[in-house]
C-alpha cells in the first residue's frame, strides 16, 4: 500500500524536500557536527547512488530513533536509509568497544557467572579508567548483572508448572530480562499465567541484535536473526504469539530484521509483539479481565521510547495502567530520553545524549512522580542515571498491583 | 478500541475539529501520517483573497466553493468565533472584524491576510504603514530568510530599510553544517543569554528606528523567547515569514496538539489509516499500518486527510482518487485539463478533491456515507493557493462538521 510505483527499495525518491524530519532529529537539536535526517537520508543517498565516496562518517551520529520517519509526511523511511548506508559504505571497522558494547549474549553470559564481582567492578575507579580508554563514558554505570539468569530461575521454578494451561504464549526476554533484570521476565510470567496463558520460552533464543546493527557487525546479526526467525516460526507455527516486554527487541524483530537486515520475516511478523499489545487486546475484546488490588495507589509518569513512538504502540502500555484503579496517571511529552542503546555509552556521545533528554528529566523532576513507566530498558537506565526516580516496565507495575488469586478466578 | 469521533489527519483541520469535539465531551482519536501543511505557514490564516471587506467577495465565490456550500451567513457566524477559539489553545491571533488586512511575505509584497499570529509584522486594511523607518535584521548565514527582497518591496511602500546582520558567536556553531543552518535550529539556540545578547544588538543597531523586523525564528515551542525579546527591547520587534520549516506554524501545531490532548483527546502520530471496515453505508471502524487487526470504532468520523500534498488525495496517469477508502473524488477525467501549462495560472488540479453533500458527507461508488464527513483541504471547489482560502476552510469547515456531530443536524 506504501509503496510507490517508480521508487527504488529504500523509496528516497519520495522525498519532496519539505525539511520537516529535520525539525524532530533529536541529534540535530544538539550536534552541529551531524548532517541531519534530510541530508544524511534521502539527498545523501543521491550522491552515494552515484559514488559511494560521498559517503559521510558523521552518519555515525544517528541514532537510530526514526523519529524523522515518525514525522515525514511523505513516507520516506529516513532512518533505514542512514542505517543501511552505514553497513554498506562505513570504512570504520568496529572496535573491540563496540565489540563489548554489542554483543550482549556473550558479555551476559560471563558477568552472570561472576556477577558479584562484576557488579563491584564495573563501579570502581580502575575499571572506569579502562572504560574511559575504551571510549565508553566513565558517567556511565552499567546495569548489574544478576545473580541467577530468568532462564535458569524458569527452568527450575516455574517450566514444569505452565503445563497445567491450556493456551500458550512464547515470551522472546531479551537480554536485559534474562541476565540484568529477571524480575520483569518472572512479573510477565506472573501476570500471563493469572490471565489464564502458560509461557514457553524459545529452546535457543538470541540477543535481537538491534547492537549489532548499530556498532556495524552485520553479518553477526543476521545470523542472530535467522536463528531467531526460526525458532519464532516454531512458536507462531504450534499457535503461539511471540511477545515481548522490551519495545526495541519487538521492534527489531518486526521491521529491522525486514528493512535494514533484508529478511523477510512477513510470516510471523504480526505475531511478535509486544505484551501489553497481547494483553489489552485480549481485555478490549472481552477474553480475559484485570483485577487489581484495592489498596495500589501511584502516581506514574509514562515516558515513550523512540522504537514505542515508532511502533505507534505506547497507547496500549498507557491504557493498561490507566485501568488500575489506584493510578494517577501523566503522559510525557514523547521525545528521546538521549541513551538510543549503545550510543551514549560512547564517550564521544555521551554529552549530547544527556542535552537530548534534558527537557525530559526536567518534566521528570518537575513532576516527581512515584515511579516512571517505560516500555524500554536503556531508557529505565538513562531516566534513573539522570534523574535518580526509579523506573518499572508497564509489566511490572500491572503484575504488582494485580489481585492475583481474582484475576485467576475471572480468567478461569 | 472505542471512540465517539476519530479523525483521519492531524494537521490544522483535524486538530481544531478535535479540540471542538473534545471540549463537546466527545471522546476523540486522531491518526496522523505525518507532519501537515503547518510546517509552511506564513504567520497568518487566509479566508479569502479580497482586500479590505470580505463579506461582499464572499457572496461572489462559485456554488461549489465550501463557504458557498455553507452559505455566506453561516460561514460569517463561524468565522467570528475563531480569535476565541485559538485562544482556549493560548494562541493569540490579530484580525479586524470583516475585514482582512495584510501580511508581509517574505519576498517583501503585501498579501491580504484574516487572522495573523500575535508578534508578527502586519499592515492594517487601510494599507498605510506602519512604520517610516525600519530596522531589517538577519542571521548571519541564515539562507532562508533573503532581507534584500523584503527591502525591496518595503521600500517600494515608502518604508526607508537599514539591514543589520545579527552575530552571535552561540549561532556560529551551526554554520557547521550550512544547509542546516535552519530556522527551527536557529530558534533552538536563540534562549537564555543568547536572547540578552541579540537584545543589545538590536537595541544599539535599530536605534532611531520605528520597528526592528527580524525572521521568524523565535518560540520553537511556547512563545516564550519572543516575549522575552520584546520585553528587554523599547523598540517594538516584529516578525516575519522565512522559508520553511516554519517556527510558527511548528509552535502552533504543538499547541494545538498539546490542547487537545489536554482535553483528554487520544492523537497516533506517525500511523496511516488504510482501511475500513463498513456496514452498508456506514463506516464502523478503521485499521491503521501500525496496529494491522486492532479496529479503532466509533460513531462518526471526520476525513481530515489533507490535499496531494499531504497525499490526502493521490493522481495515477489516469485517475484521481482519494487515498483511504477510495471515495468519490470530483475532477475533470481528461488528464490534459489538470492543469495549466503556466505554471503561475490557475492550476484546476488544486481544486480536486472528495465529494461532499450538503452535510459535507462523503459518497462511495455514488453512495453517501451516513457517518462520514470530511472537512479541510481534501474537499473539492476551491483553491487555496489562488483564492487565499486554505486555512479558513480548513478552520471553517472543521469546526461546522464538530457542530453538526456534537449537535446532530
Ligand atoms: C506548503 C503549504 C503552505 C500553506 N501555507 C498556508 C498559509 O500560510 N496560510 C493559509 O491560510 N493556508 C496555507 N496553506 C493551505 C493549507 O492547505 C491549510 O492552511 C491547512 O494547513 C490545511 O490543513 P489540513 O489539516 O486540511 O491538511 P494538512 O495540513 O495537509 O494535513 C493533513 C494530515 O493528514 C495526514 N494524513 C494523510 N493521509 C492519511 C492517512 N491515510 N492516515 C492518517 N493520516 C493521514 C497527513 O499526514 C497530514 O498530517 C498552505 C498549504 C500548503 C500545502
Ligand atoms: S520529511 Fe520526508 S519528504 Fe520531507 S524532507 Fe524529510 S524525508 Fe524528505
Ligand atoms: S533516526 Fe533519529 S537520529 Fe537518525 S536522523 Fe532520524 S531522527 Fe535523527
Amino acid at each position: 500500500m506504501n509503496k510507490e510505483i517508480n521508487t527504488s527499495e529504500n523509496n528516497f525518491e519520495q522525498c519532496i524536500k519539505c525539511t520537516v524530519c529535520t525539525v524532530y532529529c533529536p541529534v540535530m537539536a544538539v550536534n552541529p557536527d551531524y548532517p541531519g535526517p534530510k541530508q544524511a537520508g534521502p539527498d545523501g543517498e543521491r550522491y552515494r547512488l552515484k559514488d559511494p565516496e560521498f559517503f559521510d562518517e558523521a552518519l555515525k551520529y544517528c541514532m537510530n530513533c526514526k523519529r524523522c520517519e515518525v514525522a515525514c509526511p511523505s513516507n520516506v523511511k529516513i532512518g533505514d536509509i542512514i542505517q543501511k548506508a552505514r553497513l554498506q559504505y562505513s570504512s570504520k571497522k568496529p572496535g573491540l568497544r563496540e565489540f563489548a558494547l554489542s554483543n550482549t549474549d556473550l558479555m551476559g553470559t560471563v558477568a552472570t557467572a561472576f556477577a558479584p564481582v562484576v557488579n563491584g567492578t564495573l563501579k570502581l575507579g580502575a575499571v572506569k579508567s579502562v572504560m574511559d580508554v575504551m571510549g565508553i563514558d566513565k558517567h556511565r554505570t552499567f546495569p548489574s548483572y544478576s545473580g541467577e539468569k530468568f532462564v535458569t530461575w524458569f527452568k527450575k521454578h516455574a517450566q514444569a508448572s505452565q503445563q497445567q494451561y491450556s493456551r500458550f504464549v512464547t515470551y522472546f526476554h531479551g537480554c536485559y530480562a534474562n541476565y540484568n533484570y529477571p524480575k520483569l521476565a518472572k512479573d510477565f510470567v506472573k501476570l500471563l499465567n493469572a490471565l489464564g496463558y502458560g509461557v514457553h520460552l524459545m529452546d535457543k533464543e538470541k540477543c535481537c541484535g538491534v547492537a549489532l546493527i548499530s556498532n556495524g557487525f552485520k553479518k553477526k546479526a543476521m545470523k542472530q536473526a535467522e536463528s531467531n526467525l526460526s525458532q519464532i516460526r516454531g512458536a507462531v507455527g504450534a499457535g503461539e504469539a511471540v511477545l515481548a516486554t522490551s519495545s526495541t527487541c519487538s521492534f527489531t524483530i518486526r521491521d529491522e530484521y525486514e528493512h535494514i537486515l533484508g529478511l523477510d520475516n512477513s510470516d510471523v511478523r504480526d505475531s511478535v509483539m509486544l505484551a501489553t499489545r497481547f494483553i489489552f487486546k485480549l481485555i478490549d475484546s472481552g477474553q480475559a479481565r484485570l483485577v487489581f488490588r484495592s489498596d495500589f495507589r501511584k502516581r506514574i509518569a509514562y515516558h515513550t521510547p523512540c522504537h514505542m513512538e515508532k511502533l505507534g504502540w505506547s497507547i496500549y502500555s498507557v491504557s493498561l495502567l490507566k485501568m488500575i484503579p489506584g493510578v494517577e496517571f501523566f503522559m510525557l511529552d514523547s521525545q528521546c530520553c538521549g541513551i538510543a542503546g549503545t550510543y551514549g555509552f560512547k564517550k564521544e556521545n555521551y554529552p549530547y545524549s544527556q542535552k537530548i533528554g534534558d527537557s525530559l528529566f526536567r518534566q521528570i523532576s518537575a513532576l516527581s512522580p512515584d515511579v516512571v513507566a517505560t516500555d524500554c530498558e536503556t531508557c529505565k537506565w538513562q531516566i534513573e542515571m539522570s534523574t535518580g526516580f526509579s523506573v518499572e516496565n508497564p509489566i511490572s507495575i500491572l503484575a504488582d498491583a494485580l489481585d492475583v488469586e481474582e484475576t485467576i478466578k475471572a480468567n478461569k | 478500541m472505542k471512540f465517539d469521533s476519530i479523525i483521519i489527519g492531524g494537521g490544522l483541520t483535524g486538530l481544531v475539529a478535535g479540540i471542538s469535539l473534545q471540549s463537546k465531551g466527545k471522546k476523540c482519536l486522531i491518526v496522523s501520517a505525518g507532519q501537515s501543511a503547518l510546517h509552511f505557514f506564513s504567520g497568518s490564516f487566509e479566508l479569502c483573497s479580497a482586500p479590505g471587506d470580505y463579506e461582499d467577495a464572499l457572496a461572489t465565490l462559485p456554488s461549489s466553493h465550501p463557504y458557498s456550500r455553507m452559505g455566506v451567513a453561516r460561514t460569517l457566524e463561524l468565522a467570528s468565533g475563531v480569535k476565541d477559539f485559538f485562544l482556549s489553545s493560548s494562541i493569540k491571533l490579530s484580525g479586524e472584524d470583516k475585514r482582512n488586512h495584510f501580511r508581509i511575505t517574505p519576498m517583501g509584497v503585501l498579501k491580504p491576510a484574516w487572522l495573523t499570529l500575535d508578534g508578527y509584522a502586519s499592515v492594517p486594511s487601510d494599507r498605510k504603514m506602519p512604520w517610516k523607518k525600519v530596522l531589517v535584521a538577519n542571521v548571519g548565514g541564515f539562507l532562508d530568510f533573503h532581507s534584500d527582497f523584503l527591502m525591496a518591496g518595503l521600500e517600494k511602500e515608502g518604508v526607508e530599510c537599514i539591514p543589520y546582520i545579527i552575530n552571535i558567536p552561540e549561532l556560529d556553531r551551526l554554520r557547521t553544517n550550512p544547509t542546516e543552518m535552519r530556522s527551527t535550529n536557529i530558534a533552538r539556540a536563540l534562549t537564555g543569554n543568547v536572547l540578552c545578547e541579540l537584545a543589545s544588538q538590536l537595541s544599539k543597531a535599530g536605534a532611531g528606528c520605528d520597528a526592528i523586523l527580524l525572521p521568524a525564528v523565535l518560540g520553537l515551542n511556547d512563545p516564550e523567547n519572543a516575549n522575552s525579546l520584546k520585553a528587554r527591547m523599547d523598540i517594538p520587534v516584529e516578525f516575519v515569514a522565512t522559508l520553511p520549516p516554519s517556527v510558527p506554524g511548528i509552535r502552533t501545531q504543538l499547541m494545538l496538539k498539546a490542547h487537545f490532548q489536554s482535553l483528554g483527546g487520544t492523537f497516533l502520530m506517525g500511523d496511516t489509516v488504510n482501511e475500513g471496515v463498513f456496514e452498508g453505508n456506514q463506516l464502523k471502524g478503521i485499521k491503521t499500518v501500525n496496529h494491522a487487526d486492532m479496529v479503532f470504532q466509533a460513531d462518526n468520523f471526520i476525513l481530515a486527510t489533507g490535499s496531494f500534498f499531504s497525499r490526502g488525495i493521490k493522481a495515477s496517469s489516469t485517475e484521481v482518487f482519494e487515498s483511504v477508502f477510495g471515495l468519490d473524488v470530483d475532477y475533470t477525467e481528461e488528464r490534459p485539463q489538470w492543469y495549466s501549462p503556466d505554471v503561475f495560472e490557475k492550476q484546476p488540479y488544486m481544486e480536486f478533491g472528495v465529494r461532499t453533500d450538503d452535510k459535507f458527507r462523503v459518497s462511495r461508488d455514488g453512495n453517501v456515507l451516513s457517518n462520514v464527513y470530511a472537512a479541510g483541504s481534501v474537499l473539492s471547489g476551491f483553491n487555496g493557493l489562488k483564492d487565499g482560502c486554505g486555512a479558513g476552510v480548513s478552520i471553517l469547515t472543521a469546526l461546522d462538521v464538530a457542530d453538526r456531530i456534537a449537535n446532530g443536524f
